[in-house]
């Protein structure tokens, strides 16, 4: 018995006009009429106790929703979520036993990192990073600028927080150069690789930072660092392997061309004469790549990423202005940091080689 | 002369485009690079390339933009395949060599000047001019003696510890021609090497390329498409158009007979008193003659004869050849020899030549 007496759905015409209706209703046939919740004009066509009648104006769009109504066998796309939803979960022991034992490293590499940041005191922490800062800037000033910034995050009590959100992003952005510059020189040896890394690399940079998330929450626990680990690579990684296959195939094609007439063969190209003269364009990926890491560790504290993050969320949940503001402010000061310092070294690069 | 042949080309062809075979037949059934482009969409680069070049002597490959110069000049170290034919270096043929073999080859037997210079920016010229014996994998300590040896040859003693940018175009090429030198290869290729080059310092690159010529005796391949340049450094000239060769042979010879309107086209706006020699315009004889109003070189152009007749055209000169007559120089067949053929057969301008 069709469980739409009395009513009629807009699509109706076509199931029956394909004399699909019995394997319509044969479908849920065992199940009593239908299994979800009502819908709209269900409800509507019980109010008012005859057929709802649809002018052509209101034509419903033919969604799997509306399908449903006229045909019972057509799945409504609330089974489509659920759906994914269990297919997920489905290969998700699967995906674990691969994916588990690859990304362990990534959570010891946080533990260890946070550990030290936080363990090293900070009369020898921000004179380390003050000699970090020399070697790669070369400027005095910067120096000035990173003891400044670091002297009013201890004074405000948000060192702790600072270093960590640090470790963080050192780690991340280390694997993500490590892993980008690989995969970007991949990519510009080969217009195959670079035609299917693309698509990737726009889906990775366009989807919003939470949607990584979701699926990860599933996967790993809370507890493990590398679920933001994770999350935080691949949200970074874009820039730096997008440049690294952008500089070297910038690379003018006539020192390429000297390089082959003197028989150099593409292991001493790659390395001697590629790499080199894309480096301008691969500093300039790293640059981005540790500031999409701070953005996004920011986020990740949602997933129990620990640094200035867990204050900024403090600030919202408890509505604290001032803490959410002051860590704002250490937010932006740390990134004012990380750009100078990447972008010094840049300089540096730039200036030993013009052309 | 029975010169050795140092490189041999033997019925090279290059098509570019997606099928070169397909558009080879039609080549070789004689399609033209205009219709091959238009009717199948196939760039003709190369038609039936046949050359022999001298050792230890300089072959000058010219013609316009685009009439496949560069494309010839690097089939021969195979930075470009051929579709089809035969290139042969010390009678081997180079398209059958291993990549290994290949790489040995452009190491070892040949290396390249480049028109933009090439150099790599971030090494110091030092080890620019050492390119050759680091690819080899020397440390710089042991070829550093050969390099500066080089650098100070091209006349850049010094500057080795400068890098490439800091240097102007001209002491960049004398850096591109010492890296070259370096690697002690028996074959120096030059797709343009002077071209980028201002008037002046093109001249003074042409004079150190002689000086180094006389000096090693290298075979080596120049591409110019200055008539001017090709004629003061060819021992061998091929004059390319469209892909095809016009016309090749000894410069003067090529003057004085151009076979092609092409050819006459190009070598009407030279200033003839300048290239050409006095040996491609005397008469061969070893007998004396009466009234000799002096001797000249035969190598000498005709510009200094005439400087030296001061525009007397009955002299006659006694053309001498290390020491011993080898013809004699009327000066009417000088100022003949001064206008293009095509305008000397004309009675007009022969009258008013003579
Ligand atoms: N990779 C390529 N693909 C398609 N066509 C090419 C390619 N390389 C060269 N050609 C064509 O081959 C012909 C010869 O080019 P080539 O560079 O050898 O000329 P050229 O004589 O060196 O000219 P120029 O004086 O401008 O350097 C040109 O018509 C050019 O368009
Ligand atoms: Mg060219």
């Amino acid at each position: 018995m069709p469980p739409d007496e009395g009513r009629m759905a807009t699509y109706d015409f076509i199931f029956d006009k394909l004399g699909l209706r019995d394997w319509c209703d044969g479908g849920d046939g065992g199940e009593n009429g239908s299994s979800g919740p009502m819908s709209m004009a269900d409800l509507l066509g019980k109010t008012t106790g005859d057929a709802v009648e649809v002018s052509a104006w209101d034509t419903p769009f033919p969604s799997l929703d509306n399908l449903h109504d006229a045909c019972d066998a057509i799945p409504q796309s609330r089974d489509l979520t659920t759906g994914l939803e269990s297919g997920f979960l489905n290969i998700k022991d699967s995906l674990k036993v691969v994916v588990d034992p690859l990304t362990q490293p990534l959570s010891w590499a946080l533990n260890e990192m946070l550990w030290v940041m936080q363990a090293v005191p900070w009369w020898i922490m921000i004179p380390l990073l003050m000699l970090i800062t020399y070697a790669v800037g070369r400027s005095r000033k910067l120096v000035g600028l990173v003891a400044l910034c670091f002297g009013f995050l201890a004074f405000v009590d948000y060192y702790d927080y600072t270093m960590q959100t640090l470790a963080i992003i050192f780690v991340c952005a280390f694997i993500c150069v490590l892993l980008g510059v690989p995969i970007g020189i991949a990519m510009s040896r080969s217009d195959r690789t670079q035609r299917i890394m693309i698509p990737i690399l726009d889906m990775l940079q366009t989807l919003p930072p939470f949607v990584y998330l979701i699926p990860l929450i599933f996967l790993f626990s809370v507890t493990e660092p590398k679920l933001y680990g994770i999350a935080i690579i691949l949200y970074a990684i874009v820039p730096v392997v997008r440049l690294t296959d952008l500089g070297i195939r910038l690379v003018d094609q006539d020192v390429i061309e000297a390089a082959d007439a003197f028989g150099m063969t593409s292991r001493q190209k790659l390395f001697g004469v590629q790499i080199p003269l894309a480096l301008p364009n691969i500093m300039a990926g790293v640059n981005q790549t540790i500031m999409m890491s701070l953005a996004m560790v920011v986020i990740a504290s949602l997933v129990s990423a620990p640094g200035l993050g867990v204050l900024v969320l403090r600030g919202i949940r408890s509505l604290e202005l001032g803490v959410g503001l002051l860590s704002g402010l250490g937010i932006v000061l740390l990134a004012i940091i990380l750009d100078r310092v990447t972008k010094a070294a840049l300089a540096r690069i730039n200036s030993s080689q013009p052309k | 002369m029975s010169d050795d042949i140092k490189i041999k080309i033997r019925n090279l062809y290059k098509i570019f485009g997606n099928d070169p075979e397909m558009a080879l037949e039609h080549v070789k059934n004689g399609m033209g690079k205009t219709d091959l482009l238009a009717e199948h969409n196939h760039v003709l680069g190369l038609n039936d390339i046949n050359v022999d070049m001298p050792a230890g002597k300089t072959t000058v490959i010219m013609g316009l933009s685009g009439s496949g110069k560069s494309t010839l000049i690097r089939h021969l170290n195979r930075l470009i395949d051929p579709t089809a034919g035969e290139v042969l270096v010390d009678g081997d043929d180079i398209l059958s060599y291993s990549d290994k073999q290949l790489r040995d080859l452009r190491q070892h037997r040949m290396s390249m000047v480049f028109q933009k210079f090439a150099l790599f920016p971030h090494r110091t010229v030092l080890e620019n001019t050492g390119l050759a014996p680091s690819i080899e994998g020397k440390s710089k300590k042991k070829y550093e003696d050969e390099a500066r040896k080089w650098l100070a040859r091209v006349g850049l003693e010094g500057q080795g510890e400068q890098y490439p940018h800091q240097l102007s175009g001209g002491m960049q090429q004398r850096v591109g021609i010492a890296r070259a030198l370096t690697s002690n290869s028996d074959i120096m290729l030059m797709d343009e090497a002077f071209s980028a080059l201002d008037p002046l310092i093109r001249t003074d690159m042409q004079n150190l390329l002689i000086e180094l010529q006389a000096e090693l005796q290298k075979t080596v391949v120049f591409i110019t498409h200055d008539l001017d340049e090709s004629l003061k450094l060819a021992d061998h000239l091929v004059i390319l158009k469209d892909g095809f060769i016009v016309q090749q042979g000894e410069p003067q010879h090529i003057l004085l007979n151009p076979c092609d309107p092409y050819i006459e086209d190009f070598v009407s706006d030279i200033n003839r008193a300048r290239v050409l020699r006095v040996r491609s315009v005397m008469r061969k004889t070893t007998e004396e003659m009466g009234e000799i109003s002096g001797e000249v070189d035969h190598d000498d152009n005709l510009e200094s004869l005439i400087e030296r007749s001061g525009g007397d055209t009955t002299n006659r000169y006694r053309v001498m050849k290390d020491g011993k007559q080898v013809g004699i120089l009327e000066m009417t067949d000088l100022v003949r020899s001064l206008v293009p053929q095509g305008g000397s057969s004309d009675p007009e301008a022969a009258r008013r030549a003579g």
